[in-house]
Parts: structure tokens; C-alpha cells; sequence
């Protein structure tokens, strides 16, 4: 195992309460934090605590999207990447191109693994890594609780709805990452410092042979349907009454 | 004329109910042939309980031993190959569906749209966006094939009763041997399934451990209802992960939902905003789950929920 390749997305901040624009064109997002996709980050430290046991382990972070995703990946390095790729564009980036990107930088970096969220928390897509997958022609470990690497294979074991599968894959191989694999580390002020002097290299769709398609069309954008406020009860027996009534239980 | 393939989820022995959701929404697709795929190693059972779900014209089977489980990697070619045939190609959003659908997108070299809650027309759907604070409606190449993933609280099954054909369908497809399956871990219980379940009951971080999520279980048992998580007891290890409700667990549409000292999390919301009548049961009277309860009762779980279950037994 010589390298890792972790996949970054800059997204609206977990914390955000985002909402729809008035006239329907998208979501407000201006002067809102933006940050690492969280699934990005499980996948960076799931690569960081792989070499830090291994040792010897270069961890690449990259990213497709505007300048300011150097933000992003100077979190990423000051995490403990090695380096960082900024795959730079203003153009919205689909799954299906983001794979091909993906793809394009596996061929040049040969990367062991390439880890990725399981999703965004932007377009909750969950759809890239296995794209990156079927195009690279190499396995999938999807929604991954647990990673174990021995020599050329992966022992993934991967929440699904009936509870935890495991499989084993060939390296190397596409891991996109759940919640329960880790829980990423805090940056420290002199990692950030360090991090400055990191390399990050910025390059462009047409230096990788990739144009950016335009699959889907969004066509607008609501608000969800709200739901009524309902009544409150003052005990169990007419909680009771009431769901007996309405024919619940 | 549309052709819609569907791909079916079962565990050998039984169809997943996700599947006839899924026929549900093809059924809203103008002028649609619906077709269901079922990959497996036999899936003579399986079936005959596919062919019994109103709207389905056939049901294909494609049975060798390398499909005995539901690999992504192994199903994609095969589904990719079968594709050939189809306008459109559905799977659900569950993880089966979530896993393989992506997979079988890019090797067909288009975009999915995932999560689908509402057709339009037959490239026009509407979808989730930011855990479900944004609706968006999106418009596909109708020249090309659409691949969708279609999100099962959105639709209610297609009823049983009818008769669709059978075939045996033999796919031309090189399948890699770079992933094997090696075991499935899950908590065996009786209850009812979670995802299809018409009743449940779920436990959050204020249930203070697993022991006490007996409480839940021995109501549930009187309900007939089944059992679920927020994602704060999942992890704080008061439950497994495939009982998780929520953004990142599961999405579910039950006729009632009774919601036990969970806040009301954003992303748990996104996962029961489905439900036809949600109940919650919290000590804290300003917690968010109230604002989308129909029915909310402010008190100390640990009282309310053995009275609540002295009740129903009476």
C-alpha cells in the first residue's frame, strides 16, 4: 500500500439551516460558512489512521469546484494530507462528472484506495463513489462501518438496511465511508500552520479531459411540505383515547 | 411507448415490499410497460410473489449461482447489459438500491436521479435536496436512459392479486471476482420489519441504554408496531444501526409513529416526515419534535411508557 486518494466536497456547513430562494431559482448561499462534507471527513481520517498504522502511506486529498475549495483542502492537509489537488471550476459539478474527474486522477496517481463520503449533504446524490467504481473497474465498499487492509485486500464491513454485511475486495478499490467508522479528528493551530506550506496543486477539467455535462436540469427549487402543528395531550389515558379514536391502535 | 425496468430486491426467500413502491411510481409514468428484473441464484420463490403485484407486465428471472448475493459490483454489468431494452431503469432507495443503481448509471454513461418522490412526467421528478429542505424538480435527456433510484416513502405498494408472466432470462454479461460476499450480521428479531411496518415505536438518546429499550420493545410486542432509533441512541450503542430512523438510517412512512425522548433532530425528522400520524413523548416541552407532532404528550417517559402499555393491555 503506497497511496490513498480521499475524495473532498466543499459543502454548506452542517449547521446551517439552509433555505429556498423566493423566486424558486435554487437555495441561499450567499455569505453562508462552508465546509468539508462531513462523510469527507470520516473518509480523510479513516486514510490518515490507515497510515499512521501503516506508515510509509502517501494521503492525497482532492477536489473538483470554485477557487475558495482551497479552504477545504487546506483543512484537509492541515488534518494530516500529504498534499492536495484542487480540480478547479465555477461550472455545477454532476456525480457523473465528478467520477470522471475522480477517474482521471486514479490514472495518474494509482492510488490503493480511494475513499469518499457516502454522500453530500448538499445533493444527498450517494452516488459518486460507486460511479468512480464502475468506471475505474474496480470493486465498491459502500457505506463502510469498519476497514481492515491485509496486503492487497479489504475486509469492509458496510451498514445496510438488514444490519452489517462484510466483504471482501481486491485493492484497489473504491471505500465510501458512513458514520460509525470514526470520528475525525479536532485540526490544531499548528497543524493549520503547517499545512500553508503543504502542496496544492490547482489544475482544470480540460487538463484532465474532462467536460463538465450537463445530465439533469433543475428546474426548480420549493420548500418542503410543512406539517400542522398538532395538540398537545394532558396524560397517557387521553393520549390513548385519542390514537384509539383515530383507529391507530 | 415506456419501458420500465425495476429492479427487485429480495433475500432469496421473500420480495422486499420496496419493490411494488417501486411499481407504484412506474405505474405514473405515462403509458408505461412494467418489467421486473430479479437477480439471484434461485429465484423461484421470489417470483411468483413479483408476479403477483397489479401493473407488472413480466417478471424476469436471472438466476447463477454468482448472484446468490446482492453485490453491486456483480449485479451492475448484468442489469447495465439487460438494460438495453428499457427506456427507463428503477431500483429502490434502500441500500441494495442506493449501492447497485449508481453502479449501473455509469456503466450506461448517464446521470441517476436519486431518491425520486414524484413523477411529473416521464423525465420530469421532483426530489430531496439538503436533507429534505429543498425540493427540487429535475428534467432528463429524454433520448437517453433514465436511471432512478425511487424513494419508497414517497409511494405505497402496488396491491397483489395479479398475474404477471414468468420468464428465465439469460444475461450476457463478464462478472468480475474482485468482491466477495463473506456474512451478514443482523439482529434477528420478530417484530415487523421496520421499513414496512404501519406501526412504530422509536427510542432516543433519553432512554439512557440498551436495557431500556426494553421498554419500547415490550410495548412495541402489544402494538404489534416495530422498533426504531434516533441516530444519537445508535450511537451511544442503546441500538443497532439498522434500527437508525432518519437522513442517514432508515426513511419510513408509517400509519403512526410514536416517537419516545427523541428531540426531533433535523435529519431524524427528514426520515419520519412520512408518517401519516407522528406521537411524540418528551420531558422537554420546547424540544422540535412537538412542532411536527400531531399528537404530543410532555412527561417522563419512564412513567409514561409502562402506563402507556397498562393501557393498551387492559
Amino acid at each position: 500500500m503506497q497511496k490513498i486518494i480521499v475524495c473532498i466536497k466543499r459543502v454548506v456547513d452542517y449547521n446551517v439551516r439552509v433555505r429556498v430562494k423566493p423566486d424558486g431559482s435554487g437555495v441561499m448561499l450567499d455569505g453562508v460558512k462552508m465546509s468539508v462534507n462531513p462523510f469527507d471527513e470520516i473518509a480523510l481520517e479513516e486514510a490518515l489512521r490507515i497510515k499512521e498504522k501503516a506508515g510509509n502511506i502517501e494521503v492525497v486529498a482532492v477536489s473538483i469546484g470554485v477557487a475558495e475549495t482551497q479552504q477545504q483542502l487546506r483543512t484537509a492537509l492541515a488534518m494530516g494530507a500529504d498534499r492536495a489537488i484542487l480540480v478547479q471550476t465555477d461550472a455545477p459539478v454532476e456525480p457523473l462528472t465528478a467520477a470522471h474527474v475522480f477517474l482521471a486522477l486514479a490514472k495518474k496517481e494509482n492510488p490503493d484506495i480511494i475513499f469518499l463520503g457516502k454522500q453530500a449533504i448538499d445533493d444527498d446524490a450517494n452516488q459518486t463513489g460507486q460511479m468512480l467504481a464502475a468506471l475505474w473497474e474496480r470493486p465498491q465498499g459502500t457505506y463502510a462501518s469498519k476497514v481492515e487492509i491485509t496486503g492487497d485486500k479489504a475486509a469492509i464491513t458496510r451498514e445496510i438496511d438488514a444490519g452489517l454485511e462484510t466483504i471482501e475486495v481486491d485493492l484497489p478499490a473504491v471505500i465510501t465511508v458512513d458514520l460509525r467508522l470514526n470520528e475525525p479528528r479536532y485540526v490544531k493551530l499548528p497543524d493549520i500552520m503547517k499545512a500553508k506550506k503543504k502542496p496544492l496543486d490547482v489544475t482544470s477539467l480540460d487538463a484532465l479531459g474532462v467536460s463538465a455535462g450537463q445530465y439533469l436540469k433543475t428546474v426548480k427549487t420549493e420548500p418542503p411540505a410543512q406539517r400542522q402543528k398538532g395538540v398537545l395531550v394532558k396524560d397517557v389515558a387521553e393520549l390513548v383515547g385519542v390514537l384509539k379514536k383515530k383507529g391507530l391502535i | 411507448m415506456h419501458k420500465v425496468l425495476i429492479i427487485g430486491e429480495h433475500d432469496g426467500k421473500a420480495l422486499n415490499p420496496a419493490t411494488a413502491k417501486c411499481v407504484t411510481c412506474a405505474k405514473s409514468i405515462p403509458d408505461a410497460e412494467i418489467i421486473i428484473a430479479l437477480f439471484g441464484a434461485d429465484t423461484a420463490a421470489v417470483a411468483s410473489q413479483a408476479a403477483a403485484v397489479t401493473g407488472v407486465k413480466t417478471v424476469l428471472r436471472v438466476d447463477r449461482p454468482e448472484n446468490e448475493h446482492p453485490l453491486a459490483a456483480i449485479f451492475a454489468p448484468q442489469v447495465a447489459a439487460l438494460a438495453a431494452d428499457y427506456s427507463h431503469i428503477f431500483g429502490p432507495s434502500t441500500s441494495f438500491g442506493k449501492d447497485l443503481m449508481p453502479r449501473v448509471a455509469a456503466l450506461l454513461g448517464v446521470a441517476q436521479v436519486s431518491d425520486l418522490m414524484a413523477v411529473e412526467s416521464a423525465y420530469r421528478f421532483r426530489r430531496p435536496i439538503y436533507a429534505g429542505n429543498a425540493i427540487v424538480t429535475v428534467e432528463a435527456d429524454a433520448s437517453r436512459k433514465l436511471v432512478a433510484t425511487v424513494r419508497v416513502a414517497s409511494f405505497q405498494a402496488a396491491a397483489g392479486g395479479g398475474g404477471a408472466a414468468v420468464e428465465s432470462k439469460s444475461v450476457d454479461a463478464a462478472l468480475p471476482t474482485h468482491t466477495r460476499y463473506l456474512g451478514t450480521k443482523s439482529g434477528s428479531t420478530d417484530r415487523p420489519d421496520l421499513q414496512t411496518a404501519r406501526r412504530v415505536i422509536s427510542g432516543g438518546r433519553a432512554l439512557g441504554s440498551a436495557e431500556n429499550f426494553k421498554l419500547l420493545y415490550s410495548l412495541a410486542d402489544k402494538l404489534g408496531a416495530a422498533v426504531g432509533a434516533s441516530r444519537a441512541a445508535v450511537d451511544a450503542g442503546y441500538a443497532p444501526n439498522e434500527m437508525q430512523v432518519g437522513q442517514t438510517g432508515k426513511i419510513i412512512s408509517p400509519e403512526i409513529y410514536i416517537a419516545v425522548g427523541i428531540s426531533g433532530a433535523i435529519q431524524h425528522l427528514t426520515g419520519i416526515k412520512d408518517a401519516r400520524t407522528i406521537v411524540a413523548i418528551n420531558k422537554d416541552s420546547e424540544a422540535p419534535i412537538f412542532e411536527v407532532a400531531d399528537v404530543g404528550l410532555v412527561g417522563d417517559l419512564f412513567q409514561i411508557v409502562p402506563e402507556f402499555e397498562r393501557l393498551v393491555s387492559g
